[in-house]
C-alpha cells in the first residue's frame, strides 16, 4: 500500500513582516521549517505504516531546490521515499497550477498511490484549498480537517475523524482518497539518531517540468487564475486605555464601570 | 468539451444518471454527448473508468463580459425549520448588494437544500433579486461530491461574474473542490471585497498568518470566486420587499457521486448551546488562567453577561475546553459585541479570529502583551483574581 503525503517548506510565520517601502515579503533571517498541519499528515500516515503491513511514505514538496529540508525531514519523521518537484517555471504558482503540478507529478511517479494525505492548511499561504484541488484533479474523493485517520479491516476503506463546529464525525470513503489533517496527536514522535543518520541514505528523486504532462501556458505564474497585485501590512489597530498597578478589586471596578458605560451590564 | 474515450466507455450508465441536463444517452450502444451539456463536470468525476475529461480554455475578454450576476452560497443552517440560511450569507448578501450595484447586475442567493420547506423571503428582505433554490434528499446533509456537483451545474448554467461563499468549515471544503473542475480562481477568506475600475473583483485577504495584507484579481476566467470571512461584514438592515424572484433549479444527483459516508457523530457541545461564531458576548481564556478549573469562573462570568466561554489554542491543546470554542485563524473566527480576554497573549493567529469584535476588554499580567494593542481596554493584573470580583460585582447590581 502506498501513502503519499504532501509537505510544504514555510517561513516561521510569526517573524514575516513587509517592508512598507516595496510592499514586498522580508524573508531574510526567518527561518525555513516544514509546515506544522503536513507535520501532522506526516504522522497519521507513519501511524498508519505501524499498523498495517507493507505501507510505504512517499513525501512530495514543490518548491525551490532548498525544499529538500523539508523532504529530509520528514525521511526522520518515517517517510520512505521523496519527490522534490522544482523548476523556474513552477515559480509564482498560485493554488490552482500548484495543485495541478503536485497531481500530475503524484499521477507520473506513484501511479499506483492509495491515499493521499495533505495538511489542512499552510502557515503561509493560507489558502486551505491545495488539498481539495488535487482531490479534484485526481478525481478522488476528499475528506477534510482530519484528527485521526485510520483503515478499515480490510483496508480498503479510510476512516476518518473530522472535526465539525458541532464536535466531530467519522466519515469513510473508498481507497483511493485524499485527506486533509487538521491535527495529530499532540505528543508526536522525536526521531532517534539512527532516524537521522538514515534519512540522508534516503533516495529523492528530482521532477521538472519536462517531467510531467502540463501545457506550459498553465505552470506558475503564467498558469495561475488569482493575481495578487498588492501586499501591505494589515491596517493599524486601535488605540486603547491601559490601566497599571491597579489593585484586583479596583481592578475589577474599573472593568465594571466600563461595561456600565457602554451598555454591557444596566 | 467533453471528451468520450469509446475504448475505456463500458457503457455503464452512471454518468448518464448523474448528468444535471440531461445532456448523455446511448445512442447505437455508444456514449453521446448532446448540445445541451454546459461543461459541469458532474459526469468526469462519476466515471469509474476514466472514459470521460472536459479541455477548459482560458476565456477571451468578450466571452467574460458575458457573465452577470453576483451570486451568494446560501449556506443553510441545518437546525432551523423551515430552513434560514447562516448569519454570514446576511452579510454577504449586504455586501454582495454593493458589488451588484456597482456592476448594474442582480444579487443572487443560491439555495442547496433538502426536501423541506425553505425561507426565501429572507432573501428579498436582505438585498437580494433573486433566490435560485436546489433542493434534494441528497442535498439534506452536506457532502462534498453533492454540493460540488450541485453548485457546478448552476454556475455552468447561469454563468454569473462573482460567486462568494462563507468562510466556514462547508464553503472552504467544497469552493476549492469547484473552482478545480471549473478551471476558476478562488481567493480564500477575504476581508474586503470591491470592485475596480475595469469591473473587475478585487479581493482583499490576510495571509502569512495574519502578518501581512494581500489584493488579488481573478482576471482570466469567470466567475471570480471567494471565500469570505464570517463576522466582518455587517448584516444589512432588513427591507421589505416584495420583487424577489425564485426560480427552482432542477437537480439530478444520484446516490453513485457521493463518495464519502458519515458512519458516525459524536456532537461535544449540549443541544441548544450557542456557538461562538454567532455570541454576542465572549469571555475568553489563555493559558494565564493557570488550569482548567479556573475556567468556571471565566462561564460564571459569561453567564452573568448573557455569553459563552471560548478559549486560545493553546488550552484547546491543553484540552480545557473543545476545539469547537477555539477562536482564531485555527478555530472560528467571531465579532461578538464584546470580547473579554483573560490570560491570553495575543498571538497574531489568535488575534485575526477575535479583532472584528466591537468592544475588546484584555486582562493579563504582562504590561508588554499584544493582545492589550487589540483592546479598547487593557487592565494589567491577575485575571483568576478579577473575573470572580468582577462577576461578583455584576452579581450585586442585579
Ligand atoms: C499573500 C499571498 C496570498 C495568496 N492568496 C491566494 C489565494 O487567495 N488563492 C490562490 O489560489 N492562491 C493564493 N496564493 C498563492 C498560494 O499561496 C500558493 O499557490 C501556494 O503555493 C499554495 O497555497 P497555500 O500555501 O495556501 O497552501 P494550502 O492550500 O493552505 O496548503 C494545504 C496543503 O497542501 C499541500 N501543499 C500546498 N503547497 C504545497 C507545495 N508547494 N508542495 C507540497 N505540498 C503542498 C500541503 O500538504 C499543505 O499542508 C497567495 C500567495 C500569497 C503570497
Ligand atoms: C498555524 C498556527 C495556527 C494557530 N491557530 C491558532 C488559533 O486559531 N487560535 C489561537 O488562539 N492560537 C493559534 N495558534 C497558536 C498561537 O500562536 C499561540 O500559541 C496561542 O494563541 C497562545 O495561547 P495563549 O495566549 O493562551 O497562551 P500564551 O501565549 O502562553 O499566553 C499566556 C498569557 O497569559 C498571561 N498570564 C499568565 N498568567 C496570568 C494571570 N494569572 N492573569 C492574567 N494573565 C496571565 C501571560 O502574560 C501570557 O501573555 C496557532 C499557531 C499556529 C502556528
Ligand atoms: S460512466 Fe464512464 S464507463 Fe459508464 S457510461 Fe459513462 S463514460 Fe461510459
Ligand atoms: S459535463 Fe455536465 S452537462 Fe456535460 S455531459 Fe457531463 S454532466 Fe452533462
Amino acid at each position: 500500500m502506498k501513502i503519499v503525503v504532501c509537505v510544504k517548506q514555510v517561513p516561521e510565520v510569526t517573524n514575516v513582516q513587509v517592508d512598507p517601502k516595496t510592499g514586498t515579503l522580508i524573508r531574510e533571517g526567518v527561518k525555513s521549517i516544514l509546515n506544522p498541519f503536513c507535520e501532522y499528515a506526516l504522522d497519521h500516515a507513519v501511524r498508519i505504516k505501524d499498523r498495517f503491513q507493507d505501507v510505504s511514505i512517499t513525501v512530495v514538496s514543490m518548491g525551490p531546490p532548498q525544499a529538500r529540508d523539508v523532504l529530509v525531514r520528514s525521511f526522520e519523521l518515517g517517510a520512505d521515499e521523496g519527490i522534490l518537484i522544482t523548476d523556474r517555471k513552477f515559480a509564482g504558482a498560485d493554488t490552482w497550477t500548484t495543485s495541478l503540478t503536485l497531481a500530475e507529478a503524484i499521477r507520473t511517479v506513484v501511479p499506483d498511490y492509495d491515499l493521499v494525505l495533505v495538511g489542512k492548511q499552510a502557515i503561509d499561504g493560507d489558502t486551505a484549498q491545495v488539498g481539495p484541488e488535487i482531490a479534484e484533479i485526481l478525481g478522488l474523493p476528499q475528506i477534510t480537517y482530519a484528527v485521526d485517520v485510520t483503515l478499515t479491516s480490510t483496508r480498503r476503506q479510510v476512516r476518518v475523524t473530522q472535526e465539525v463546529e458541532k464536535g466531530y464525525e467519522v466519515i469513510e470513503a473508498t481507497l483511493p482518497a485524499l485527506v486533509t489533517c487538521s491535527k495529530g496527536e499532540v505528543v508526536r514522535r522525536a526521531p532517534s539518531f539512527k532516524d537521522v543518520i538514515n534519512a540522508r541514505q534516503k533516495p529523492i528523486r528530482l521532477v521538472s517540468a519536462s517531467d510531467l504532462q502540463i501545457p506550459e501556458e498553465q505552470l506558475g505564474l503564467q498558469g495561475s487564475y488569482t493575481q495578487v497585485v498588492k501586499v501591505f501590512p494589515p491596517p493599524a489597530k486601535k488605540s486603547s486605555l491601559l490601566l497599571q498597578n491597579l489593585e484586583a478589586a479596583d481592578a475589577a471596578r474599573e472593568i465594571f464601570g466600563f461595561l456600565r458605560e457602554k451598555r454591557f451590564v444596566e | 468539451m467533453l471528451n468520450i474515450d469509446h475504448e475505456k466507455c463500458t457503457c455503464c450508465k452512471v454518468c448518464i444518471r448523474n448528468c444535471p441536463f440531461g445532456a448523455l444517452s446511448l445512442v447505437g450502444g455508444s456514449l453521446h454527448v448532446n448540445e445541451l451539456c454546459t461543461l459541469c463536470g458532474a459526469c468526469v468525476n462519476v466515471c469509474r473508468f476514466d472514459a470521460l475529461s472536459i479541455e477548459r480554455k482560458k476565456a477571451s475578454p468578450e466571452e467574460l463580459a458575458r457573465y452577470k450576476g453576483v451570486f451568494v452560497w446560501a449556506e443553510q443552517d441545518e437546525e432551523t425549520s423551515p430552513r434560514k440560511p447562516r448569519k454570514v450569507v446576511l452579510e454577504l448578501l449586504g455586501k454582495g448588494r454593493e458589488l451588484a450595484d456597482k456592476l448594474g447586475e442582480d444579487l443572487v442567493a443560491v439555495v442547496l437544500a433538502g426536501p423541506g420547506e425553505v425561507d426565501t423571503e429572507v432573501y428579498g428582505e436582505h438585498g437580494a433579486d433573486k433566490v435560485i433554490i436546489c433542493q434534494h434528499e441528497l442535498l439534506e446533509t452536506f457532502s462534498t461530491d453533492g454540493f460540488t456537483n450541485v453548485m457546478c451545474a448552476v454556475i455552468t448554467s447561469k454563468k454569473p461574474a462573482v460567486v462568494l461563499y462563507g468562510a466556514t468549515p462547508h464553503g472552504r471544503d467544497f469552493a476549492p473542490r469547484v473552482a478545480a473542475r471549473l478551471y476558476l480562481g478562488l481567493t480564500a477568506d477575504c476581508t474586503g471585497l470591491e470592485i475596480n475600475a475595469e469591473r473587475q473583483l478585487v479581493q482583499t485577504r490576510p495571509a502569512f498568518g495574519g502578518n501581512i495584507m494581500a489584493s488579488i484579481i481573478t482576471p482570466y476566467n469567470r466567475p471570480q470566486t471567494s471565500t469570505v470571512r464570517p463576522n466582518v461584514f455587517p448584516v444589512p438592515e432588513e427591507k421589505k420587499d416584495s420583487s424577489l424572484v425564485k426560480e427552482v433549479f432542477p437537480v439530478t444527483l444520484n446516490r453513485a457521486a457521493i463518495r464519502t459516508k458519515v458512519v458516525e457523530k459524536r456532537y461535544l457541545d449540549e443541544e441548544g448551546d450557542l456557538s461562538i461564531e454567532d455570541a454576542r458576548v465572549i469571555v475568553a481564556g489563555g493559558r494565564g488562567c493557570q488550569k482548567a478549573a479556573n475556567l468556571e469562573l471565566l462561564q460564571d462570568l459569561a453567564e452573568k453577561l448573557g455569553g459563552v466561554m471560548a478559549g486560545s489554542r493553546a488550552i484547546v491543546e491543553q484540552g480545557w475546553i473543545p476545539h469547537t470554542r477555539q477562536v482564531g485563524q485555527s478555530g472560528t473566527t467571531v465579532g461578538p459585541e464584546l470580547y473579554i480576554a483573560a490570560g491570553i497573549s495575543g498571538a497574531i493567529q489568535h488575534v485575526v479570529g477575535m479583532s472584528s469584535s466591537k468592544t475588546v476588554i484584555a486582562i493579563n499580567k504582562d504590561p508588554e502583551a499584544a493582545i492589550f494593542k487589540t483592546a479598547d481596554l487593557g487592565v494589567v493584573g491577575d485575571a483568576v483574581e478579577i473575573i470572580p470580583l468582577l462577576s461578583a460585582l455584576i452579581e450585586e447590581k442585579n
